[in-house]
């Protein structure tokens, strides 16, 4: 009985950092969008339309959930939970702060990979039921690109788990702690000339991780599975209200999670940047606050380069992407692995 | 090879460039009119809804005849000669009655060709804009100043003056014998 209880507890945490974290997202990005384009964005629900969102999940919640006539219905209504559920698995294994993780699994970023290349299936799902050419159009592009993507995101973290000898994302942060110096993008913990020959590939290898995972979450300058101006909105065309909804929360939650990823690998992951407060004062529960803080506005960070780099860039067309992929990603990162290993095999 | 570098070289340079420039724009204020409470200045001399200044209209119907789409209606009716109209603010005798003057902002384009025409400037172009409705009834603006019943009575009392007139006529005056 008690093992439920925590069980279901483990899972309701995450999502109720998600829900609220994806309402403010949708804000956020709205805003921040405005203001590049010198604009005001949404002001009117609220004080500095802080409520808009709310009111916008309010309204598609009440939307009438519409089943076109000719789509698979079992597959077209199992697709959006189904993306949900890929993007929300990938935080079982995310060190939230040090007192909480999900799962403490030693495979933990290996974890992360897989579930998350299953969002790539429930895409296709989506994208197949819907019986629609742009649907099917825009899931195929999404399975393509997220699939080549994948393999310049899983050489970087290989090249990241040789220098910290760990695949469990806890031990990873746990590693990263006390000093801002200790991040693996400063070269990782240990000192040496090691660290300053690491610290260049380091670098690279974030750059390469964070552009491909970009990829991975279908954010502009990759959005070629959702390009509104050819695809409608890609594979969710068909869908509205609450469906709707959840694959607009998966995404969001998506990019968070990558955030997070890219954040726990090479930025220490929920470890202040400084020493803690709470151990300054001697108060050991405040700790736990501090990290949470600290993981919140890291991954907050990283979602706003994202929105940063969407307002900046053009939609690449489909050729350049799989060059960009093909042809300099993988090319780079593969050089940086072998280097990589060699510098911690002398 | 070398091109490959240099293509390398380029992506992160421009991508550095354009982060620059809209992380600069996020800080410019935007340049939004919120328009129910704040409005944009208009020029000078713009079209809008127009207005017809009544007490000088002498109901010449120039304006409606230069309207390319017909949308002003003017009747007019004589006044009696025992009737004192007053004069327009330019000193011109006014001799008619406007019992009708409407004009249907529906079908009006806003070419601003009934202004030119009107001998005593009383047509004119406003700076209203916003009265848009959901009945195309409700655009036609009267403007005439007589109400319906005193139409009627200017019709009547011309009806009936010339009738005298006619009978008048009618009846040779009887001759001298
Ligand atoms: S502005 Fe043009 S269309 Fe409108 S009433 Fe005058 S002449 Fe007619
Ligand atoms: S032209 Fe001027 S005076 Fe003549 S009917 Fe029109 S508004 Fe009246």
């Amino acid at each position: 009985m008690l093992d439920t209880i925590i069980y279901v507890l483990n899972i309701a945490i995450p999502l109720a950092f998600l829900v609220p974290f994806a309402l403010f997202a949708v804000y956020f990005e709205r805003k921040v969008s405005a203001f590049m384009q010198d604009r005001l964005g949404p002001n009117r629900v609220g004080p500095r339309g802080y409520f808009q969102t709310i009111a916008d999940i309010l309204k598609l919640l009440q939307k009438e959930d519409i089943t076109p006539a000719e789509v698979d219905k079992p597959l077209y209504n199992v697709a959006p939970i189904l993306v949900f559920m890929g993007s929300y698995a990938a935080f079982a294994a995310i060190p939230f702060t040090s007192i909480y993780i999900g799962s403490n699994i030693d495979l933990g970023i290996l974890y992360i990979v897989a579930v998350s290349s299953f969002v790539v299936a429930a895409i296709l799902m989506a994208g197949w039921a819907s019986n629609n050419k742009y649907t099917l159009l825009g899931a195929m592009r999404s399975a393509a690109q997220m699939i080549s993507y994948e393999i310049p995101t899983v050489i970087v973290i290989i090249s990241m788990i040789i220098i910290a000898g760990t695949m469990n994302l806890f031990t990873l942060s746990e590693l990263q702690t006390s000093s801002i110096y200790n991040w693996m993008i400063f070269g990782g913990p240990d000192m040496g000339w090691k660290k300053f020959a690491l610290l260049p590939l380091s670098v690279i290898g974030f750059m390469i991780m964070y552009i491909s995972t970009l990829a991975e979450v279908n954010r502009t300058p990759f959005d070629i599975p959702e390009a509104e101006s050819e695809l409608v909105s890609g594979y969710h065309t068909e869908y509205s209200g609450i469906k709707f909804a959840m694959f607009f929360l998966a995404e969001y939650a998506n990019m968070f999670a990558v955030s997070i990823v890219v954040v726990s690998i090479f930025f220490g992951g929920y470890q202040s940047p400084f020493g803690y407060l709470g151990n300054t004062l001697g108060l050991s529960w405040f700790v736990p606050a501090e990290q949470f803080f600290w993981f919140t506005v890291k991954g907050i960070f990283f979602v706003f380069v994202q929105m940063w780099l969407r307002w900046t860039l053009p939609r690449l067309r489909v050729d350049q992407l799989m060059t960009m992929c093909w042809k300099y990603l993988i090319p780079i990162s593969l050089v940086n692995l072998v280097v990589i290993a060699l510098i911690m095999v002398l | 090879m070398k091109e490959y570098f240099k293509n390398i070289y380029l992506a992160l340079y421009t991508i550095a460039v354009g982060m620059k420039i809209t992380f600069r724009h996020l800080f410019i204020p935007a340049v939004t009119i919120q328009y129910p409470e704040e409005k944009v200045v208009l020029p000078e001399r713009v079209r809008n809804r127009l207005y017809v200044n009544m007490d000088d209209c002498i109901g010449c119907d120039q304006c409606a005849r230069a309207c390319p789409v017909d949308c002003i209606t003017i009747e007019t009716v004589k006044a009696l000669p025992t009737e004192d109209l007053g004069k327009t603010s330019q000193g011109k005798k006014k001799a008619l009655w406007v019992t009708q003057f409407d004009i249907d902002f529906a079908k009006c384009c806003y070419c601003q060709l009934c202004v030119f025409p009107c001998p005593t400037e009383c047509i004119k172009m406003t700076d209203i804009y916003e009265f848009a409705d959901i009945r195309r009834s409700n655009l036609i603006y009267n403007f005439s100043t007589l109400t319906n019943e005193e139409s009627e009575e200017k019709k009547a009392n011309l009806a009936r003056f010339e009738a005298e007139k006619a009978a008048a006529k009618a009846t040779p005056p009887p001759k001298a014998e």
